[in-house]
């Protein structure tokens, strides 16, 4: 369960969020704890509207006007973090800059020289497999690799965290695990603590240490699943027993909460729908 | 050569445009030699073809088509710098925002030309004046475009740059006008458009100097086709002016 808070690079303790809205006070998390070891990948599952990108922009320091409190070592997040490299859900690279500008561009902002930070930058770029496209505009590239451009940008500010909120959610299937494949990989060879916010329980249990599942709102934390699956690890586990067994394990809690989400959507869409 | 290099290639394009223009002009002047177009209303393309020379001869067109241009030039430096920076502050302060966009939208669609006479009195009869009005002309569309441009950079950009703690200043140069300079730059070349109107229209009507002044001269002598021939020296001006806008743009895209 519960690594002990000695060892942890991140803590999230006791985070509740509530938002105003025209029906009253919505609490989107509520009462949320945790904590991730340095090299540690951890997931966070939930079904829709489980308060996971909320989650993400708080811990991120995006997000201000909550209750408890996100720390990185000693440190207490309270706005954005040199130590927290966010990686966000939409497309974020610059349509303007080329592969390289966009990855050099933490380097360009912490006022490293050209020539040192597009050799730096350049490094990055190989490190997600995007050697060849350093003069590339985001345009001519799919959206896999973007995503890619994306992490690499974050990897070049030199975060203690990497913090990565649904980064494959537009992709294909197959595109998502594959780019699973290398996130693990670039993980595993910078030691690289990350915190994967996601909807997909492949993907979850494929990457992590450890998955955090959610309950539907208010977001609570229903259970923290330790993955026990060997390393180094790849796409191919998915086709493996003890996969499975994660997965099913996983999707029993899932399930209920997801079943909750549905069900109130359609109550909230008959009540739109009687109201009118 | 490769169908990918033709597609970057803009001398296509180029051809294209000009054939179009030739044809253009060859169907015109086939409507007016059949009687279906009125020659003393529109007078035939050769005839203005040939008027060019002339003009240039006689007109003084090289000092008429420079003192143009720099009115051009001033109002769109004029432009260029309070366009952008109002439309800014108008984007950062969403209460001035809200007190003044639909003032500014009015403006747009106001024939400020038609205040020449207020222009007159403030600066005179003077290329200031014919600067001024060109600039109030063109202002609204460079602002609005700007704040246009501005609000509708992407969210997730602008987290990007927090999340990256730059400073505002950073944030504004760094992923703001970057990302808006495209909208901003379809302001500009709108702005501009209303500027050359204005500023030739206020040369021929206070008949200061400019090609403004020539069309008015060459159209008080009823010569027709010089009077063509000077329009097709403002729309040089403004080929030339847009020329340059694009290659600014595109320099600006390169250092942003």
């Amino acid at each position: 369960m519960e690594r002990a808070t000695a060892t942890r690079l991140l803590d999230v303790e006791g985070i509740t969020k509530r938002f105003v809205t025209a029906e009253g006070s919505l609490t989107a998390v509520d009462d949320v704890s945790f904590g991730v070891a340095p090299g540690e990948f951890v997931s966070v599952i939930g079904p829709s509207g489980c308060g996971k990108s909320t989650l993400f922009n708080i811990i991120g320091g995006l997000a201000g006007d909550y209750e408890g409190r996100v720390t990185v070592g000693d440190a207490v997040v309270t706005g954005p973090h040199e130590a927290i490299g966010m990686v966000f859900q939409e497309e974020s690279t610059f349509p303007w800059r080329t592969v390289l500008e966009n990855v050099a561009f933490p380097l360009e902002i912490a006022g490293v020289a050209r020539v040192e930070r597009h050799e730096r930058a350049r490094n990055f770029v190989t490190l997600v497999g995007l050697a060849g496209f350093e003069g590339h505009y985001p345009a001519e590239l799919s959206g896999g690799m973007r995503q890619r451009v994306a992490i690499a940008r974050t990897l070049a500010s030199n975060p203690r965290i990497l913090l990565m909120d649904e980064p494959f959610a537009a992709l294909d299937e197959q595109t998502r695990m594959l780019l699973g494949d290398k996130v693990l990989k670039i993980q595993q060879t910078l030691k690289q603590t990350t915190l994967l916010i996601t909807h997909n329980l492949t993907e979850a249990v494929q990457l992590s240490d450890r998955v955090i599942v959610m309950t539907y709102r208010p977001g609570r934390v229903k259970r923290i699943v330790d993955i026990d699956l060997p390393h180094p690890r790849d796409a191919s586990v998915v086709g493996s027993d003890r996969f499975g067994r994660y997965v099913a394990e996983i999707w029993q809690d899932l399930r209920e909460e997801a079943t909750r989400g549905i069900e109130d959507s359609e109550a909230q869409a008959r009540a739109g729908h009687a109201a009118r | 050569m490769s169908t990918a290099a033709i597609r970057s290639s803009p001398w296509p394009a180029r051809a294209v445009g000009a054939v179009s223009i030739v044809a253009l002009f060859a169907l015109l002047e086939a409507l007016i030699r059949t009687g279906v177009v009125n020659r003393f209303v529109v007078p035939l393309p050769s005839q203005v073809l040939a008027a060019i020379p002339r003009v240039i001869a006689e007109e003084n067109v090289a000092q008429r088509f420079w003192q143009t241009t720099q009115e051009v030039l001033w109002a769109a430096l004029f432009l260029a710098l309070a366009g952008i920076v109002l439309g800014a502050l108008l984007y950062r302060f969403r209460l001035l925002r809200l007190a003044c966009e639909t003032w500014v939208g009015a403006l747009a669609a106001a024939p400020v030309v038609l205040m020449y006479p207020l222009f007159l009195v403030i600066f005179g009869r003077s290329a200031a004046t014919i600067i001024a009005i060109g600039f109030a002309a063109g202002l609204p569309a460079v602002i609005l475009k700007t704040v246009e441009g501005l609000a509708g950079t992407r969210q997730v950009l602008i987290d990007v740059g927090r999340s990256l703690k730059l400073t505002s200043g950073q944030q504004f140069r760094k992923i703001l006008l970057p990302a808006a300079l495209p909208t901003i730059f379809v302001g500009f070349r709108l702005g501009l458009i209303f500027a050359m109107i204005n500023i030739v229209g206020v040369e021929f009507l206070i008949n200061f100097g400019g090609l403004g002044q020539l069309i008015n001269e060459m159209a008080e002598r009823y010569d027709l086709p010089a009077t063509y021939a000077a329009i097709c020296f403002v729309v040089l001006v403004s080929v030339l002016f847009f020329d340059v806008t694009e290659r600014v743009e595109r320099w600006m895209r390169r250092i942003v």
